[in-house]
């Protein structure tokens, strides 16, 4: 039986969900002994061959995984390197998304917890999270900046599809990071009866550690798939990051094999320079977000600044804490992708290969064609470059019909 | 030892609990909002908690959320703050301030320390700083004599209970509800089963707050607790009134009422 879901030894965060510096946990006490209950029920299943088996059971069974590693010969000519995506897009409910809310809802089921409450920015979170909570029977409530459910209201809809409660935030920037404060205020007066399914690798102890390590299967998955192809690692692993839990997810097999470079691809929205960007490492400082120290968007006085991104799903003005110590211990290395340059590859992709990836996946595609020469200059050759296509772009067609004009007047 | 031990001995001396106001600083302006606090405290509140606006308070409800926009919308900064604790504590009245973390690591902690002792503020209360998670703010405080406030919760264990008061100085807060800031129709039945919990840690002062809005409310509590504290209430009269006096009027009117509430404490 394969235990993916299972992290190795000795490896960060500490025992009090420190990475280095970031990490922690900066929440109400009302919330601590949640967090502490999740804790030991996470810790328990990593190590219960039942909870182990049932979840590579759902992830094969269900979600569809192990997923494809396709090499894009097409693409690849065009961008001068050996190009390998791992099609994330390919799982039930289009993402990798579903790994790590399958983890989660089983971890809910256990805790004796009969409702799940989300937040989402594309909403591709939401649909995961209402997608488990059908299968599981529990009561699931989806919290979505009021922005986001307009631009992403296809998905609004799967929500209320699949039995869920969509409620629109109307505080703030009306985005990613409003729904997440309202899902912290809802978990802070329900936690008896609730568990927060934090969708990405960020938040308070020990959700950045359990989260990547719900989604750590996508690396272990890609690491064995390019060896089978190629016979070799890759010379460089590409994803997005948002709040990081599609990288974190295929970094984290590779990060002890330091021949592989590995990329996180912020969004670089209209451009570092002109402050309207989601890039937290590139463009933020470190600060304290949504429980947990790490990179942020800030100001001088440690009121965080909105994010901006053409793509929802990466609109988030801090990152997961694991991504801030891979930047500051070199490990990893973080670039900014702007909007212009996403959709140039988003639009590269479609044409290449037949595949619509979300706007989200373009950023790492885009990184991947940013950084193609540059290896292949060190290397003396063509670089084989892992590509993580972490969700298709059915939800982003209105947005990149609408950017490239393409859309037919109702 | 204890910068708001003060308030505490004065109270004690009366037979009543402490009524502790809260206001965020820069709420609708750095003056109105030095005239709100005054106001209250002419009206007999007794400590003045001074909350820093943050873009993302995660404890707070509506109310308060709304009224730290406004603040931050109209400019305030975390120094604009510790001109108000300068100007209110100058009233007589102690100052203790509430503030998320991410504002103070900014400023330098203990750089802020420094400043807020300076102005004459007692210390902090931080509702997303749990102890251990505190070490720079712990030795900060030692360095500069300020109190320390962590949050207890009624979901906190005994072991949590008693580990987070041997890091409180002055006193502790008690949430009654699990819950964010806003004022309720009831009281809570949790709060004093949770004060009685922390009488068997710790001879601290307890102050709840949480839902507390009226003069009965405040009487109740005052009846388990040292301390009462209002928030939500006395915001929204600031909040919903059409101009600064009447908001004035309304604030100095409902201090009063639950400065009544705990000098009756309901036993």
């Amino acid at each position: 039986m394969s235990t993916d879901a299972a992290a190795p030894a000795g490896q960060l965060p500490d025992a009090a969900g420190h990475f280095g510096r970031f990490g922690g946990r900066f929440v109400p006490e009302a919330l601590v002994a949640a967090l502490d209950e999740l804790d030991a029920a996470y810790r328990k299943a990593m190590t219960d061959e039942s909870f182990l088996a049932e979840f590579d059971a759902l992830l094969r069974d269900y979600a569809g995984t192990p997923s494809l590693l396709y090499e894009a010969r097409r693409l690849s000519a065009q961008i001068g390197a050996r190009v390998l995506l791992k099609r994330e897009d390919l799982n039930h409910t289009g993402a990798h998304k579903v790994r790590n809310v399958l983890g989660q809802a089983l971890l809910t089921k256990r805790m004796g917890k009969r409702r799940v409450i989300a937040e989402t920015g594309a909403g591709q979170h939401g649909v995961a999270t209402a997608t488990a909570a059908a299968l599981f029977d529990l009561e699931c409530v989806v919290y979505m900046g009021e922005v986001d459910t307009e631009r992403q209201a296809l998905n609004v809809a799967r929500m209320r599809m699949l039995g869920a409660t969509v409620v629109p935030v109307t505080t703030g920037s009306r985005t990613l990071k409003d729904a997440m404060n309202e899902a912290m205020r809802d978990w802070v007066a329900n936690v008896d009866s609730t568990h927060y399914l934090i969708g990405t690798a960020a938040g308070p102890h020990p959700f950045p550690e359990m989260v990547r390590d719900f989604v750590r299967g996508i690396g272990v998955e890609a690491r064995q798939q390019c060896l089978d192809l190629t016979g070799a690692l890759p010379d460089a692993v590409a994803a997005c990051v948002g709040g990081g839990s599609n990288a974190l997810g295929i970094f984290h097999a590779f990060v002890p094999d330091t021949g592989v470079r590995l990329f996180g691809f912020e969004a670089g929205g209209e451009g570092v320079a002109t402050g309207r960007h989601a890039a937290s490492i590139t463009g933020g400082s470190a600060g304290v977000l949504h429980g947990t120290r790490t990179y942020v968007l800030q100001n001088s006085d440690g009121q965080t600044i909105e994010s901006h991104s053409i793509s929802a799903g990466l609109d988030y003005p801090g990152v997961g804490p694991e991504h801030a110590w891979l930047h500051d211990s070199g490990r990893a290395t973080y670039l900014p992708v702007d909007d212009d340059e996403a959709m140039a590859a988003f639009q590269l992709l479609c044409r290449t290969e037949g595949i619509i990836p979300a706007i989200e996946s373009s950023h790492a595609l885009a990184g991947a064609r940013k950084i193609a020469p540059q290896l292949a200059a060190e290397l003396g050759r063509e670089p084989v470059i892992v590509v993580n296509l972490s969700g298709r772009g059915d939800k982003d067609v209105h947005t990149a019909g609408a950017y490239f004009g393409i859309l037919d007047k109702e | 030892m204890s910068r708001i031990g003060v308030a505490f001995d004065k109270a004690r001396a009366d037979g009543r609990a402490v009524l502790v106001g809260c206001m965020p600083a820069g709420f609708p302006t750095v003056e109105g909002s030095i005239a709100a606090m005054t106001a209250m405290v002419e009206a007999g509140v007794d400590v003045i908690e001074v909350e820093i606006p943050y873009s993302d308070p995660v404890m707070d409800g509506p109310v308060i959320q709304k009224a730290s926009d406004i603040a931050l919308a109209g400019g305030v900064r975390t120094a604009d703050t510790l001109r108000a604790v300068e100007a209110v504590a100058a009233t007589g009245a102690s100052v203790v301030t509430m503030t998320y973390w991410n504002p103070i690591e900014q400023y330098g902690v203990d750089a802020f320390a420094r400043d807020l002792a300076a102005a004459g503020g007692t210390g902090l209360i931080t509702p997303d700083l749990i102890p251990e998670e505190a070490g720079e703010w712990l030795a900060a405080s030692e360095a500069h004599g300020l109190d320390r406030t962590f949050l207890v919760s009624p979901s906190s264990t005994d072991a949590r209970l008693k580990m987070t008061v041997g890091h409180c100085r002055g006193f502790v807060y008690a949430t009654a509800i699990m819950g964010v800031t806003g004022a309720r129709s009831q009281t809570s039945e949790a709060a004093p089963v949770l004060v009685s919990r922390l009488r068997e840690v710790t001879d601290l002062p307890v102050g709840v707050g949480l839902g507390v809005g009226t003069g009965a409310q405040a009487a109740t509590v005052a009846g388990y607790a040292d301390a009462v504290i209002v928030g939500s209430a006395l915001v929204r009269c600031v909040l919903d009134a059409p101009d600064q006096a009447a908001g004035l009027t309304a604030l100095r009117a409902l201090s009063a009422e639950l400065a009544e509430g705990v000098r009756n404490p309901a036993r």
